[in-house]
């Protein structure tokens, strides 16, 4: 079709330029994020030596490691449950129930999840980053949950049996035959996971207290405040994590097509 | 053993295994599920709670059963008489956000489906790293594609600079902060989501198809709207759809691009737990958004089951 081809190159010019530009204007040695005037890592080491730049990527970190562990866990048993046991009623809502996460609008989660707390807080008087922690894990659930369903659907059954027949336990079976089988599934969706949680921006920003500030908060505060290559620096650290663990999962997945 | 006390035993054993099967699925769904009912869903029944209730003076709730939200979306009381008024002002956040969303929708339809037919021409290797390309940027932060997008529509951005040095304007073009910006900034942010289900279903269209109506003289536009947008329907559906619900609760691309002036339904409702405070209405004016988002999704459905019905 004509045309076609030049639409399809505009998409990609269109979806990689902004960022692309972000990324250079990190370099720039000037204060300026549209005139280039010289390479520099300055702005990489002003972010760096940021407290609160700092402090931020720490709260992401321990924030998306916590949900990734504890939402892949979730989502590999569900998963299992889905796939190797029979079909059985109610097998509809419980899909629905675990992907609803992804089907609500993110500002309405968080404002409910944010109603939800303030409750939780005013009647136990507990409060802490546990808070942000459990509202992640939750969220991450469908995105761990769809490479590992989608594993084990691929998995046939034959090893398993055949672990069974020569009379291994169920327990042995799962931990010898199964698990390994599924790996690559469970680091895909693990990875899936994590890049979720850093990324996160509307339901953390609706419920973290003082001191929970994760990284993109920050930078949303910092845009906020005006526009300067230190933010350009951040962020393109943050893409950066993205992007390789993204890489590395297309990697896994084409591993596991073989 | 007799043949019945073998066969009774033999029951029972399914019966049993049947039992055991089904602990085991409960056990294994029991986190995912605690977790998101607990987390999630439970929330969203106390929103529709709230939603009935008295603000607070400090944000939160008072208890005391009220439909005022949900009046005050319509109306205003007027100060002198207390008589309710009808009130635009929120009405017309949503329907600008529903038109921002629609615009938004076929612009992303506009670029996706062209898109997406090439992918599926290409060579089974190609077709993998096109993919990923259209991917990738969806798995980056959109608040940092947001802010990649602001600074190039910026009054000193590349885009104005270019056209500047071009000495096609001669001075800059204010895109930024007006819906030209927002609109421009959901079709980057969706745009994705538009191409992966009609390359999806294209990828299962059969060629032939589309040369067999070529040999039948068709031009290029009937082979296009008679062949091959039939065949791709159900993708266009499910990417207009998946670009129009993210694109309605959108928050980010409104509060960056639109400089929070130029609302949209997402960031009014974050408003109302913020600065202005009234949580119940924050309750309504979410449930309202969520309701939109469950009525196109059933439509979706019906529609779906009258077209499987028609075709089966």
């Amino acid at each position: 079709m004509p045309g076609f081809t030049a639409t399809a190159w505009l998409c990609i010019v269109a979806l990689y330029l902004p960022i692309l530009v972000l990324i250079v204007f990190s370099f720039n040695e000037n204060r300026s994020v549209v005139l280039w005037t010289g390479f520099s890592l300055d702005w990489y080491a002003k972010a760096l030596e940021n407290d609160g730049i700092r402090h931020a990527a720490w709260v992401s970190v321990k924030i998306a490691l916590f949900a990734t562990v504890i939402s892949t866990i979730a989502a590999t048993m569900a998963a299992l449950a889905t796939t190797r046991t029979k079909k059985f009623a109610g097998q509809g809502l419980v899909y629905g129930i675990i992907n609803q996460p992804l089907m609500i609008p993110e500002i309405v989660t968080a404002i409910a999840t944010l109603s939800l707390f303030a409750l939780v807080k005013k009647i136990t008087g507990l409060t802490g980053i546990g808070y942000l922690m459990l509202a992640h894990a939750a969220f991450c659930i469908p995105f761990a949950y769809m490479p590992i369903r989608a594993r084990l659907e691929t998995m046939t059954l034959t090893l398993e049996q055949a672990a069974a027949d020569l009379y291994a336990p169920p327990l042995k079976v799962f931990t010898l035959v199964t698990l390994p089988l599924l790996g690559p599934g469970i680091v895909a969706g693990a990875m899936l996971a994590f890049v979720v949680s850093l990324d996160d921006v509307i339901i953390t920003l609706m419920i973290a207290g003082p001191g929970e500030t994760t990284l993109p908060i920050y930078i949303l505060g910092a845009i906020r405040r005006g526009v300067t290559p230190e933010i350009n620096a951040v962020s393109t650290i943050l893409v950066a994590v993205s992007v390789l663990l993204v890489m590395l999962l297309f990697v896994v997945q084409r591993r596991m097509q073989r | 053993m007799s043949d019945r006390e073998a066969q009774t035993a033999l029951a029972a054993a399914i019966a049993q295994n049947r039992r055991n099967e089904r602990l085991t699925r409960a056990w294994l769904l029991a986190p995912a599920l605690t977790l998101i009912l607990a987390i999630s869903i439970l929330p969203l029944a106390i929103t529709v709670v709230y939603s009935f209730l008295t603000p607070g003076t400090y944000g939160g709730v008072t208890w005391e059963f009220s439909t005022d939200s949900y009046v005050q979306f319509l109306f205003q009381r007027d100060i002198f008489d207390d008589s309710l008024v009808f009130n635009s002002a929120y009405v017309s956040i949503f329907l600008r956000s529903i038109g921002l969303a629609l615009g938004a929708t076929l612009g992303a339809l506009i670029l996706g489906f062209p898109t997406a037919y090439f992918i599926a021409t290409k060579p089974r290797e190609q077709r993998n790293i096109w993919l990923f390309l259209i991917t990738l940027p969806f798995w980056t932060n959109l608040l940092i594609r947001t802010y990649a997008m602001l600074l190039i529509i910026r009054d000193e951005g590349l885009i104005n600079i270019m056209l500047m040095k071009a000495g096609i304007i001669s001075s800059p073009l204010t895109i930024l902060y007006t819906d030209t910006a927002v609109f421009i900034g959901l079709i980057y942010s969706f745009l994705p989501f538009m191409v992966l289900p009609i390359y999806a279903s294209l990828e299962k269209l059969d060629f032939s198809l589309v040369e067999a109506g070529y040999d039948l003289y068709a031009n290029r536009l009937k082979v296009l709207f008679h062949v091959i947008v039939p065949l791709a329907k159900p993708g266009i559906v499910a990417g207009c759809i998946l670009v129009f619900i993210p694109g309605l609760g959108a928050y980010i691309t409104p509060e960056l691009l639109g400089g929070g002036k130029k609302l949209m339904i997402g960031n009014m409702i974050a408003m109302q737990f913020g600065a202005s405070r009234n949580w119940p209405f924050g309750s309504a004016a979410a449930l309202i958004l969520m309701a939109l988002v469950i009525l196109v999704l059933l439509a979706n459905a019906l529609a779906a089951r009258k077209g499987a019905s028609r075709n089966g």
